[in-house]
Formats: C-alpha cells, sequence, structure tokens
C-alpha cells in the first residue's frame, strides 16, 4: 500500500464520533482519499452506471463512459451481447477509444494499430513478425494475456451497468426489492434519448451524491414553484432507503389536484389555472401511473441519480473530475411509443432541471458554495441530524437528511472506517 | 426550419436596408442582454416566437429537446422572472463577441446565422470563455420591423460551465 493510501486511512480513521451525522470537510478535498476511493468504491464492490442500452442499439456499436475517473468502453458485439472494458490499450494506456460513440468491428489503438475485438480480446499486432525478419515480438508472445481490462456486465431495464468486482452478487442483488422495483417502475420500457448535455460544477462528486439524496433543501433553495405559486407544496411524499442504506427514493404526490374535475375530463392537466406563470404550457403533464407519484429522485451508489418528475424521465450520471470537480452528463428520456404531444410536454418539462433548470439550477453552484466555504477547515465537519440521527426509511416526511445519512453510512462501510470508531 | 441545416444558401439580392435592419436586430439582442435589460430580451422575438438552446451534438443528431426552450413570449417572461425573483445563483455578466451575419431569403421571410462568443465575469472577477456558437434565426418583418420567429442558439460543446440561467 501506498503513502498516500496510508495517510488516506489514517484521515478516515479520525471520523466524529456521531458516525453518519457529521461527515469530516477533508473527505471533499483530500487527494489521498480521492485515490482510495478509486480503488475502494469504483474498482470495488459496486455496481455502476455505464451507459443505456438505446445507445448502443445496433452490433459493433460502442460508447465511451466511466466507472469513478476510469475511462471505460461499452460495446455491443455480433450476437448483440454487451461488453465492457477499460478505454487503456493493453501496449502503452493510451486510449483506444476517442470517438465517444461510433460503430467498429474491431477497436483499434492509433498509436501502433494494436487492435481489439468488440469484446476486448486482442485479435492483431501491427509488425508482430518485424519487417523483412528484423524485429518484431519475441517468439514467446502470447496475444491472449494482452487484453483489454474486462468488467463485468450487467443490463437492467435498458441500463447497462459494470464492475471490477469478481465476486460481486448481481445487480438485483445490490439493488435489491425497493430500488428495483422501483426502477422498472420508471424505465421498464422501450427508452428513447431525447436529450443530452453535461454540466461542470466545481465540487467533489460526493456533495452531489448528497446533494441528490437531501429533500431537505428542495423547498428552500429551489424556490421557482413557490415563487410562481405552482400547486406542488402540500404534496405528500417521503423517502424510501434500500436495506443497505446507501440507495434511496425520494418521492412526492400531487395528490390535491387528482380530485378537481378538470383531471377527469382530460388526461392531461396543466396547473396555469392558478399559477403566476404566462407560460403555463410548461407543467403541462399526464399521469404515467395509476399510484399518484408524481415527482421522484432516486440515487444509486456510488453515482448515479434517475429523476422522475411530472414527466421529465432523466439520467443523471455525475463523473468524478479529479477531487473538486465533477462532470454532470444529463440524459433526457423518452418512450419509443409516446405520442407526438407527448414528446412535446417531455420536452418542455426538461426546462425544469438540467443545467438551465428553472426548477433545479442552483444545485450547479450550490455545491461549489460549500466547496469554497470548506477551504481551510479540513478538521471541522457538517452537521446532519435533521430528522434525527437514525438512518431509516421514512415514509411520510421530507425534512430529514436520512438518506444522507444513509450515503455516509455506505460510503463509511465501504472505504473501511472501523465501525466501533465511527459509532 | 430544417433543425440540421446551419450552412445557409446566402442570398445576395437583400435590400441593404433590410439587411441593416437584421444585423442591428441581431446586435442589439446581444447589447440588450450585455447590459442586464433582460425584461426586454422577449421583445426581440414574435408573440409566438420560439427560443431553444442545444448542443451541436443533439442539434446535427436531429434531436430537439433543448437545454433551455421557449414557446412564445410568456415562457421567455417566465425565464426572465424566474431569475430576477426565484433563482440562486453567483452574480455575473455576460459580454458577446458577434462574427458577421449572412442572410437567406425564404419566401417574404429571412433566414440569418451569426457566429458568437460569450465572455462570461463572475462577481469575483473570475473571466471564463462560457459559450461559444451560433445562432440560427427566422426572421419575419412586422409592420416592416424584423423580429425573431425562432432563434437556435446552438453550442458548439455539450459542457455547461455551473449552470446556465441568463438566456444567451
Amino acid at each position: 500500500m501506498s503513502v498516500a493510501h496510508e495517510t488516506a486511512e489514517t484521515n478516515l480513521l479520525e471520523w466524529p464520533a456521531a458516525g453518519s451525522s457529521r461527515v469530516p470537510y477533508s473527505v471533499f478535498s483530500d487527494p489521498a482519499l480521492h485515490a482510495l476511493e478509486m480503488d475502494r468504491i469504483f474498482r470495488g464492490p459496486t455496481w455502476n452506471y455505464l451507459c443505456l442500452e438505446a445507445e448502443i442499439p445496433n452490433s459493433g456499436d460502442y460508447k465511451t463512459s466511466w466507472i469513478g475517473e476510469i475511462p471505460v468502453i461499452v460495446t455491443r458485439d455480433e450476437d448483440g451481447e454487451i461488453h465492457a472494458m477499460v478505454n487503456r490499450c493493453a501496449h502503452k494506456g493510451a486510449l483506444v477509444c476517442l470517438k465517444e460513440r461510433g460503430n467498429a468491428k474491431m477497436l483499434t489503438c492509433v498509436y501502433h494499430a494494436w487492435s481489439f475485438d468488440l469484446k476486448g480480446k486482442l485479435r492483431g499486432i501491427a509488425f508482430r513478425n518485424g519487417i523483412n525478419g528484423k524485429g518484431g515480438m519475441p517468439s514467446d508472445f502470447d496475444p491472449t494475456k494482452h487484453r483489454l481490462e474486462p468488467l463485468r456486465v450487467a443490463r437492467f431495464c435498458g441500463l447497462v451497468f459494470g464492475t471490477f468486482s469478481e465476486d460481486m452478487p448481481p445487480l438485483e442483488t445490490y439493488l435489491g426489492d425497493k430500488m428495483s422495483g422501483f426502477i422498472r417502475r420508471n424505465f421498464d420500457r422501450g427508452l428513447k434519448v431525447l436529450g443530452t448535455h453535461s454540466q461542470i460544477i466545481h465540487n467533489n462528486w460526493k456533495m452531489y451524491a448528497e446533494n441528490i439524496r437531501d429533500s431537505y433543501h428542495a423547498t428552500l433553495l429551489h424556490t421557482f414553484y413557490t415563487t410562481f405559486k405552482v400547486n406542488r407544496l402540500d404534496m405528500d411524499g417521503g423517502i424510501i432507503l434500500s436495506d443497505d442504506k446507501w440507495h434511496h427514493i425520494s418521492f412526492a404526490k400531487r395528490a390535491t389536484l387528482q380530485e378537481t374535475e378538470e383531471y377527469e375530463a382530460s388526461s392531461v392537466h396543466s396547473t396555469s389555472y392558478e399559477s403566476k406563470l404566462e407560460g403555463g404550457q410548461l407543467m403541462d403533464s399526464w399521469d404515467e401511473y395509476d399510484d399518484g407519484i408524481t415527482h421522484s429522485i432516486q440515487s444509486i451508489f456510488p453515482n448515479l441519480c434517475l429523476q422522475f418528475t411530472l414527466n421529465s424521465l432523466a439520467i443523471r450520471h455525475f463523473v468524478p473530475r479529479g477531487v473538486d470537480k465533477t462532470e454532470l452528463l444529463w440524459f433526457f428520456l423518452g418512450s419509443e411509443d409516446d405520442s407526438e404531444a407527448q414528446t412535446e410536454m417531455r420536452e418542455r418539462q426538461a426546462n425544469l432541471t438540467g443545467a438551465g433548470g428553472l426548477v433545479s439550477l442552483e444545485d450547479g453552484c450550490i455545491n461549489e458554495f460549500v466547496q469554497r466555504g470548506i477551504a481551510g477547515s479540513e478538521t471541522a465537519a457538517s452537521f446532519l441530524e435533521m430528522g434525527g440521527r437514525q438512518v431509516e426509511s421514512s415514509p411520510d416526511a421530507r425534512a430529514t437528511e436520512t438518506s444522507v445519512r444513509g450515503f455516509w453510512e455506505g460510503y463509511r462501510r465501504i472505504m473501511g472506517v472501523a465501525e466501533e470508531i465511527g459509532q | 426550419m430544417n433543425m440540421a441545416a446551419a450552412k445557409l444558401d446566402v442570398a445576395v439580392d437583400i435590400e441593404p436596408t433590410v439587411r441593416q435592419a437584421v444585423d442591428d436586430l441581431i446586435v442589439d439582442y446581444a447589447h440588450t442582454i450585455d447590459d442586464g435589460l433582460l425584461e426586454s430580451w422577449p421583445d426581440f422575438f414574435t408573440a409566438d416566437g420560439r427560443y431553444k438552446i442545444i448542443s451541436r451534438e443533439n442539434f446535427e443528431e436531429g434531436l430537439t429537446l433543448g437545454i433551455v426552450s421557449c414557446e412564445g413570449q410568456g415562457m421567455m417572461r417566465d425565464r426572465i422572472k424566474a431569475l430576477r425573483d426565484a433563482n440562486i445563483y453567483e452574480p455575473h455578466t455576460y459580454c458577446h463577441l458577434l462574427g458577421r451575419t449572412t442572410l437567406a431569403r425564404t419566401g417574404d421571410d429571412f433566414r440569418a446565422r451569426t457566429n458568437f462568443t460569450i465572455i462570461r465575469t463572475m462577481q469575483t472577477g473570475r473571466e471564463d470563455r462560457f459559450a461559444t456558437g451560433k445562432y440560427l434565426d427566422d426572421i419575419v418583418l412586422e409592420e416592416g420591423r424584423p423580429k425573431l420567429r425562432a432563434r437556435t442558439v446552438v453550442l458548439e460543446s455539450r459542457r455547461i460551465d455551473i449552470l446556465l440561467v441568463i438566456p444567451m
């Protein structure tokens, strides 16, 4: 183990005795700890979101992604199987796929033309036998020992996940019944990508992991709904944690609207009759399910967020780009069988979130404000006792930080913070 | 509007007065935003005018979902009211640098393309090149004055630094 890792472990062991209701600020800025996270979390026992099956529909399609900061290629081979491998040539480590998306029979590194098949196996080496009998690889060169580093892959409802861990339980076990059930509710359909963009946020990736689990801040920081008196405030809702605490669902129900005559008369309802929006069509929506849930945010440890607000179905994949920078990748989705009117509603509602989201654009800067606020205070810690100190589901209240504590519960477990010290 | 075509079939026979009026519209639009006169921003559009910000990657793929999109001046005014009264962000300003506009004719109306760069300056003095791209405009004459019936802002990069709150 490197010196850097030992230092990071020492810091981790200094976690405050109050446990997951305290977070030492050093976890957001320590580069040694960041390196240790790549090993213990992203190369460790986690299933990591890679891409959508819909992004690589045909044989030979590939797409690049990342697990933590590690560049990854996802491919679909001749038999329709999906494979994932590190995007690092087995020769000298160059990126093999430069283009973020493409279609190819072989993946060929541009540096010395080593070629790999869609499973990542080495199939060809330029000048392997030298030129005119001179040079070339040694006679004992064994191509089977020089493949692209493979990942295990699992698919679920059109989402592709990968893991470096040989002994990971299946993806659905990792997600648990509650999380996989809710993903099935939202994503088990023919998915179609409607639009994508990304956002650079100047903060450690874990701040965004906290942010999406933090339902306490929603109506305090994000005041679009209140300013425009859009009827969204007295909704019933709650928070569900996975059994191992590190994934969560926050949901809300727009229950009051369901009793209106207008709702009975039409499957599409607009809130413009009582809001101050001039362009009330922004909120036009329709009910896709009959369980009353109209707003949900789901997190899957470590760095995936699934959004379904009104009809705006989106994936947020937040990828670390160094200890104090994160790229937040947005994928706005629809169903293959959406009508034109439904697609229009989803596209309009995309105004609510994303880099320019009327409701949530503050999340682009608020974590940076924390990153700037904690500079020089590495030994201080945050205080997370809203809703108590317990780490349990909160099925009927969202004024709680229970799911944020759940994240840290999982983080401390996977990073090896000793229980007796942490509690 | 053909979403995938950015390059214009440039018209040479447009009256100089119209060309001048369109140039003024496009420059005045940028100066209005740069000077923070955002309540006037919707007035550059027709009442049902459309506005969309989209990445070049999505645009060329034929995807239509915008990072920001408005249908009509009402949605635009909502955007401005939101950034004044609701949204929270670090104060900043834009400075647009515009390229020369090219014009094409579509019946009685016009299409225009103008490349741009936006420099963003934060209250701390931090100054960045925030966006580079092209304005693709669909322009009509209302009582002889040009108005935007549609402006598509095609960004070279898919990445937005921090957030996007002031219209481009």
